[in-house]
């Protein structure tokens, strides 16, 4: 099993098993230690049922975060996982996607790490359209430092870092994937878990850049956008007769805000090919990772002659 | 300047000289600079370019040095014995600085010499007459004529112009072989010509840039992720892979930043790949936290820093030795990690497949220190002494070799340990979608399982007990690496000291000394920067007469490095920190008023205003 040669590599690909996939195999032996009551414990119930419901392997999956609160949940989930800096996930993601495109790739984080600290590498892994899947669990407060304003802080809202209210506008992240390239955008609600699995569902079987901004209260430092506050605005895309393919219409429902706030896959396109699709290095050989190493001879004698 | 050996007789043992190309940026100085540099190693001529440019695409000033020898060369030299001003700006700027006995060559339409030091041949050219409208073969012409006074045959440029041009067809080929020969022809008849021919020898050289040589050892080692931002001097690493990618099944990513090219790497070698990047001091700025996590993670990468003047934006074409303590400092907290600074060409090709056995081996990240000097400088090399074939080590890797007993186990069943406190302080390491080995690799301190001990489980016990397991790998991988040795006579006055890039033309230095003023010395030169041969060097350094630290930067890093390691004060210093790298006479100035002993610290002038 342990290999000190240059060509180690004794499948190509992934292996399949015959066990079956249930609940079970993807409960982690840690309980999360989100505070009682996290919008996040009903996020991480929705990803482990549409990975069963979907009967992906967990050895076939793996989820990568960054850092916050909500970047803790690779820790309770048994797939593989990276737990990695704060902002960094979706660089992290793209690059073990493109070394292992057989792999179920699984991006989590808040609304801090993947809209302020991260907002860079959000704007270019959707443009770039890689085949991985980013749930945010948004819940407009930076909550492991206690409490301070977000990049989706509402205006007007006090916390530790604006205590007499927050002078600046909010990132609207679903107009913002859109415009981004993102090729697959969607809202959920962890006080809907059972639309959210099906969102979930659409969004890691989507191929390409699968985008899930999820409401997910904080019970302890967000007092303002509770459970309470959500649960008469949100309405189901779903039962709205909703085009997801009419970029207009998701434009439009992607900005509605206040009495009303639609949840559901807003826009999609399923015509553009994903970048590890057009990446040739990965149209034969399997994944990259398990490829042998080292230059063949014609390969050097190519190189050499250049230098001559 | 310094005298040269006069090399007088046809069938002399050796030949040593070197042109400048000067002139605006844009005005094609590059491509003459090529087909002499192809034609002088293709005769196994050795030769070392260096290339001072500006943050600029047209215009300013660009000088070109190409320095050739029948023997071995480390440097741009001291002397000019050609130039090629294609401006009035390079004429007046250099031409009171050609030594007697040189030549310069012109267009003598667009170009007046202004008072040239006796001695100095001036070689005017009327180029609008020869070119007969060809406005893009005018520095072809000046190459011909180089070729004339060296008294290299027709014949090899004329193989030189159809390789370049190639690409450009038939057309151009015979339109620059027709001109050349106007040139060639036209200096016979008006020139003379150097008193020495350039010797043929028997087995051609390559020519390569330092980028290229990096990159080239890359793909050798077999890595196969490679991303990157765009920055100077270390863009021509990107390119060179780039260019070969699709043909060696290599993905290649220009990335948003440094922050995501970095995490990108990491990404892909946690996947299992053999994964680099590269860039300058500024971009590796903003990869050190990501360096850190790839200690915590222990998912090993390889990340160059090709030095440039700095701090900030800096003097993004100009060289130092000035990221040294930022190297050493990258990342927050102790973690392990290798850093080298290869000394040569050759050296930074064959060190990156090294590094990255040593990496994948003690699963750490493996930092290489170059600087533009190296990296963007030419020169040749002996394929033979490049090793496309190197052994490739993974370590203690796990891959998938079928399904397992529990598929989905690993961490829930405790069947594996992804970071098992093993004595070696070395964990064998699963990559992702190997059955029955799931684990998350956590940035945050974790135990052996991968759990998280920075929040709930929170244990001081087993946080020094990871902070040593990781540690203990250091232990072994002195080991590992090549001590460094004194190379020349054991007695010796003094004992010149320097890292990575400084290599050659310390020894140069030494060379000249000895041979010009007859002082004896001898050269420790460091490669390794961690882990480091502390006992060696000291015992080494302990027993010589004079100890003089060579290095291109203000403060002395790499003194302050050797003392910090070792205990070890020297008793001169020679630093250059004007963004152009040493000539061979600055260190040999330096030595001799160092040891004249009225001060510890010399400080070269570079003569020429680039």
């Amino acid at each position: 099993m342990i290999t000190t040669v240059a060509d180690p590599i004794l499948v190509s690909s992934v292996p399949q098993s015959t066990m079956e996939v249930t609940r079970e195999s993807y409960k982690g032996k840690i309980h999360p230690d989100w505070c009682p009551g996290c919008g996040d414990f009903s996020v991480l119930a929705a990803i482990q049922k549409a990975l069963t419901e979907l009967s992906l392997q967990p050895h076939q999956v793996i989820t990568i975060s960054g850092i916050g609160c909500s970047s803790n949940l690779p820790g309770f989930i048994n797939t593989y996982g990276m737990h990695t800096l704060h902002g960094r996930g979706l660089a992290v993601a793209t690059g073990m996607k493109m070394a292992n495109h057989e792999l179920t790739v699984i991006a989590t984080g808040g609304d801090g790490d993947g809209f302020g600290i991260g907002g860079n590498h959000f704007l270019h892994a959707m443009r770039r359209n890689v085949d991985l899947t980013y749930i945010v669990m948004d819940n407009q407060i930076y909550g492991l430092t206690t409490g301070q304003t977000s990049p989706t802080s509402v205006m007007g809202m006090q916390t530790k870092s604006t205590p007499e209210g927050n002078l600046e506008n909010p990132i609207n992240p679903i107009p913002l994937a859109m415009v981004g390239g993102a090729t697959f955008v969607a809202r959920g609600f962890s006080g809907k878990q059972a639309h959210l699995v099906e969102v979930l569902k659409q969004a890691i079987e989507h191929k390409g850049f699968s985008f899930v901004d999820v409401f997910s209260p904080c019970v302890t430092y967000n007092l303002d956008n509770t459970y309470k506050w959500f649960k008469p605005r949100v309405k189901l895309l779903e039962d709205e007769d909703h085009d997801s393919n009419d970029f207009h219409a998701a434009m439009d429902r992607g900005y509605q805000w206040g009495d009303e706030i639609p949840v559901g896959v807003f826009w999609r396109r399923d015509d553009l090919l994903s970048l590890n699709d057009l990446e040739p290095v990965l149209s034969e050989g399997g994944p990259l990772a398990y490829r042998s190493l080292g230059l063949s001879v014609d390969q050097s004698d190519r190189l050499i002659a250049e230098m001559m | 300047m310094v005298k040269r050996k006069d090399a007088n007789a046809e069938n002399s043992a050796s030949v040593d000289f070197a042109i400048a190309i000067g002139g605006a940026a844009g005005q094609g100085i590059a491509t003459p600079g090529n087909i002499l540099a192809r034609i002088f190693a293709r005769r196994g001529l050795r030769l070392n370019a260096y290339n001072a440019y500006q943050s600029i695409i047209r215009g300013g000033h660009t000088f070109l040095t190409i320095r050739a020898s029948d023997r071995p060369i480390w440097s741009m030299g001291d002397s000019l014995d050609i130039m090629i001003p294609l401006n009035q700006d390079t004429m007046d700027r250099h031409l009171h600085v050609i030594p007697s006995g040189s030549a310069v060559i012109y267009d003598e339409a667009k170009i007046q010499p202004s008072n040239a030091p006796a001695g100095v041949q001036l070689c005017p050219l009327p180029i609008k007459e020869l070119i007969a409208g060809n406005k893009l073969a005018a520095n072809t012409v000046a190459v011909a004529v180089v070729l004339s006074l060296l008294g290299i045959e027709f014949d090899d440029l004329e193989d030189a112009l159809e390789r370049i041009f190639a690409r450009k067809g038939d057309a151009v080929v015979a339109s620059n072989r027709e001109i050349a020969q106007l040139g060639y022809d036209y200096a016979s008849a008006n020139f003379i010509a150097f008193p020495y021919k350039v010797p043929r020898l028997s087995k051609g050289l390559a020519v390569v840039t330092g980028n290229e040589a990096a990159a080239m050892g890359a793909l050798a080692a077999g890595m196969k992720f490679y991303a990157a931002y765009p920055m100077s001097p270390a863009t021509g690493v990107l390119m060179y892979i780039a260019r070969h990618a699709r043909d060696l099944g290599v993905i290649v990513r220009q990335v948003e930043d440094e922050l995501g090219v970095i995490n990108m790497v990491i990404g892909a070698a946690h996947a299992g790949c053999r994964a680099m990047c590269a860039t300058s001091g500024g971009g590796f700025a903003l990869m050190t936290e990501a360096i850190g996590m790839s200690g915590m993670i222990e998912t090993p990468i390889v990340c160059i820093d090709v030095q440039r003047a700095g701090p900030a934006t800096g003097v993004p074409t100009k060289t130092e030795q000035g990221d040294l303590w930022q190297i050493l400092g990258a990342g927050q907290g102790d973690y392990p990690r290798l850093i080298v600074a290869p000394t040569s060409h050759a050296d930074l090709f064959n060190t990156i497949p090294e590094l990255f056995n040593l990496t994948d081996k003690y699963q750490c990240p493996g930092l290489v220190l170059s600087d533009l000097l190296i990296s963007e400088g030419t020169a040749s090399v002996d394929p033979d002494e490049l090793n496309f074939h190197p052994t490739i080590d993974r370590g203690q890797m796990i891959f998938p070799d079928g399904d397992s007993a529990n598929p989905y186990g690993g961490y829930n069943d405790n069947s594996y340990l992804r970071y098992k406190n093993t004595e070696s302080g070395i964990s064998p390491r699963a990559v992702p979608g190997v059955p029955g080995h799931l684990h998350v690799a956590a940035s945050d301190e974790h135990d052996e399982d991968g759990t998280l001990i920075s929040d709930e489980f929170t244990n001081p016990h087993k946080r020094r007990m990871m902070v040593e397991k990781r540690a203990r790998k250091m232990t072994t991988v002195l080991d590992a690496i090549q001590p460094p040795e004194i190379v020349g006579p054991e007695i010796a006055e003094f004992t010149l000291v320097g890292f990575g890039s400084t290599w050659g033309v310390i020894l140069e230095a030494i060379e000249k000394l000895a041979n010009e003023e007859g002082m004896i010395g001898n050269q420790l030169h460091i490669k390794w920067i961690v882990p480091f041969h502390a006992d060696v060097v000291s015992r080494i350094l302990n027993q010589a007469k004079r100890v003089i630290i060579v290095e291109n930067n203000f403060s002395g890093q790499f003194a302050r490095y050797l003392r910090s390691e070792t205990g070890f004060k020297a008793s001169g210093y020679i630093r250059k920190y004007d963004g152009e790298p040493f000539m061979p006479h600055h260190i040999v100035d330096g030595v001799k008023v160092l040891l004249e002993g009225e001060t510890d610290l010399y400080v070269p002038t570079h003569e020429m205003v680039v």
